[in-house]
């Protein structure tokens, strides 16, 4: 973090990055291949990186402490800076294909840090594709809870399988989720909203969370006020369409 | 990047290569080779050529075919390929049964244990299904529909088998990634449930094989990866138990320096009832035996058998139970300026005999021409010629590293064009 008075791509006011200087593309193409490394198994995945403080070094790799939340696609951010306060001692990663933006969270979390000693040891980034690399990243039942928040939408039905909820991807999202594991997701694009309620309504080993349950839930008013994508379509009053799902044994 | 073959399904089918194939019936009755769209067959108990029967078209394949497997009771044998299509056979009359249209073409194909459905992959790593119906005899029905069973997102596969026991369905892909998924009870409704993924390669597998005895019916994988590794796992937890890197045994280090994908494994075959597995290795003359020590869960290599003479260097292997033989075959398909369009070359391993299932010492000779089964009859079959003059197996070798790049590499950018993508992607722009 040296020279951050003279960097211009932090703000002087608040020693956080500003976004402005990680604009990227709008949309990438999940399908294609970049040069970023993956890990060769989960058990490769450094967590001294990650998590500095939790991993004094890099040789406790088989330390209990595991990743527990997955934001996929998390942009900005946002939601693991809401989460990593409410849950201080759970683990949790963001997935972000965009280089850019996930070096602007990156930068993010490393100057939350600085400005709150103590406090967001517990979150992390990484950019991948999430849609290839998943079980690289996770074991079998290892997260407890998966967020997709406002994921891009790739209208035309040749895009469809540019989804990062599709019947296939579930069933690795069942894989990496514990039983009783949560997938949340959330969108302003109604036939999205629709698509993805009907991939996890028609999966064998998921099902809905109930109207009680999901008032009870303290995350669940995140889905729309945490990120950035959620505050934009508030700004305009956009309506949104959420799916909260739980991951249940397959019936034999 | 690779948007190419993901996207459009196709790749340049100039500079495709495909490999030839061998495949032999479980009690060794007939054997199959597949070189280009030709497939051909040999009856090994009738001493003579097979006619195959297809009332579906005009004619067989119409483009290379790239997988072929008899099911394990001997009663069905699969071809499919590039032409999008999969055809079911009956090895009783040779009568195709059914042919299954694909959207995209072919990589994979495996048939389950009891014989009742046939899976296969396509070029945008989806597995389909298909409920093999054997009750109408000999009969052709044409056009069944394939359901999907399982993904492997944006990923060639390139093996797909069942484990012995039919409970697992093992895919392996392009990005070194094994998927192991419980073979569920309605495979038309999808595999869903995972059990493990075995993930340690570090470069694509090529090639997925069980090693199953009396004693260990259940079986432990072993996969061959373009990292020159052969890997032992245990499926249901994907635990790596074992690695064996064959290219120092293979000797293949100090030759040829670092060209790429010089060791690169290209395909396994486990001797039934034994705990050998055969493997043949990019630029190597010959095959490799690994003994697989199921006790201590180890993998090593018992013997390299190399073919003197000829430089053959096989592209593909097969075995039945109990033959004690070990069949392989070279060649390639769409070899351009060549005076061997279509050709192929057979030879046989002898000496793996039940009574000395894992000693390798004293066995494995490679068979003279007029001592494998069949003798010149089947060569002049399965070849498309009885005698090859050398330049023959050069320009095999040459056609099998193109193909192994084609198939298995990924596509290199070189670091211009690299840079170039780099300059015109839209966010980079902004910025300058
Ligand atoms: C519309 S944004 C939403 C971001 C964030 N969840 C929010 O609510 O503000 C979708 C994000 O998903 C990312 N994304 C799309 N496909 C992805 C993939 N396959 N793996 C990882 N991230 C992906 C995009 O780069 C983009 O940042």
């Amino acid at each position: 973090m040296s020279g951050k008075e003279t960097n211009p791509t932090f703000s002087k006011s608040t020693g956080l990055p500003r976004k402005r200087f990680y604009r990227a593309r709008a949309h990438s193409n999940p399908l294609s291949d970049s040069h970023f490394p993956v890990p060769v198994s989960p058990r490769h995945v450094d967590y001294s990186v990650h998590y500095p403080q939790y991993f004094p070094s890099s040789d406790q790799v088989d330390s209990c402490k595991k990743i527990q939340f997955a934001d996929i696609g998390c942009g900005f951010g946002g939601l693991l800076i809401s989460l990593s306060t409410l849950f201080p001692e759970t683990l949790m990663i963001g997935m972000e294909l965009r280089d850019k933006v996930t070096e602007y969270v990156k930068e993010r979390i490393l100057a939350l840090r600085v400005t709150n000693p103590g406090q967001y040891q517990n979150i992390s980034v990484v950019r991948t594709n999430s849609m290839k690399y998943i079980p690289n990243y996770f074991e079998k039942g290892q997260l407890s809870k998966m967020f997709f928040l406002f994921p891009d939408p790739h209208f035309k039905e040749k895009n469809h399988r540019r989804r990062v909820i599709s019947p296939f991807l579930l069933d690795e999202y069942a894989y990496v989720l514990e039983v009783g594991g949560i997938i949340y997701t959330i969108t302003d694009v109604e036939e999205l909203g629709d698509w993805m309620k009907t991939c996890l309504e028609n999966h064998p080993m998921f099902e809905a969370l109930t109207d009680e349950e999901l008032k009870a839930d303290p995350v669940t008013k995140l889905l729309s006020s945490a990120t950035e994508e959620g505050q934009k379509v508030d700004r305009n009053g956009g309506q949104t369409f959420r799916a909260v799902y739980r991951r249940i044994a397959p019936s034999l | 990047m690779e948007d190419t073959p993901m996207e459009n399904g196709e790749t340049n089918k100039d500079s495709e290569v495909a490999p030839a194939l061998i495949a032999v019936h479980p009690t060794q009755s007939s054997v199959a080779v597949a070189v280009g769209s030709d497939l051909r067959v040999f009856d090994l108990l009738g001493g003579c050529a097979v006619s195959l029967v297809d009332d579906s078209g005009s004619s067989l394949h119409k483009d290379s075919i790239r997988a072929i497997r008899y099911g394990a009771d001997g009663k069905l044998f699969v071809s499919a390929g590039d032409d999008k299509t999969v055809k079911i056979w009956s090895t009783e009359s040779w009568r195709c049964i059914t042919t299954v249209c694909s959207e995209k073409r072919v990589s994979a194909v495996a048939i389950s244990s009891d014989g009742s459905y046939v899976c296969f992959a396509d070029k945008f790593g989806v597995v389909w299904v298909v409920d093999v119906d054997v009750s109408d005899g000999n009969q052709a029905s044409v056009n069944k529909k394939a359901a999907p069973l399982l993904s492997h997102y944006c990923s060639i596969i390139t093996s797909l088998e069942f484990s012995p026991d039919g409970r697992f369905f093992v895919s392996a892909d392009r990005d070194f990634k094994i998927r192991v998924t419980v073979f569920p009870k309605k495979p038309l409704d999808g595999a869903h449930e995972i059990q493990s993924f075995s993930l340690g390669h570090t470069e694509f597998v090529s090639c997925l094989a069980f090693v199953c005895t009396q004693e260990c019916l259940q079986g432990f994988l072993v996969s061959g990866s373009g990292d020159s590794t052969v890997r032992l796992w245990d499926i249901s937890s994907g635990s790596l138990l074992n690695t064996c890197d064959i290219r120092e045994k293979a000797g293949l280090l100090e030759s040829k320096g670092i060209e790429e994908c010089y060791g690169a494994v290209t395909n396994l075959c486990t001797i039934p009832d034994s705990t050998l597995v055969a493997v043949a290795v990019q630029s190597l003359q010959g095959i490799i035996l690994l003994s697989c020590d199921l006790s201590a869960q180890t993998l090593h290599v018992a013997k390299v058998v190399s073919i003197e003479g000829d430089a053959f260097i096989p592209t593909s292997l097969g075995t039945s139970s109990s033959s004690g033989l070990l069949w392989m075959v070279t060649g390639a398909s769409n070899l351009h300026d060549s005076q061997y369009p279509c050709v192929a070359r057979v030879k046989v391993i002898s000496g793996f005999k039940e009574s000395t299932p894992d000693s390798v010492e004293h066995g494995s000779i490679v068979l003279k021409d007029n001592e494998i089964p069949g003798g010149e009859k089947l060569l002049e079959k399965l070849q498309g010629r009885v005698s090859f003059d050398e330049n023959f197996f050069l320009t095999a070798a040459e056609a099998l590293k193109t193909s192994m790049s084609n198939l298995l590499i990924k596509k290199q950018y070189s670091t211009e064009k690299r840079e170039f993508r780099k300059r015109t992607r839209n966010d980079k722009k902004l910025k300058q």
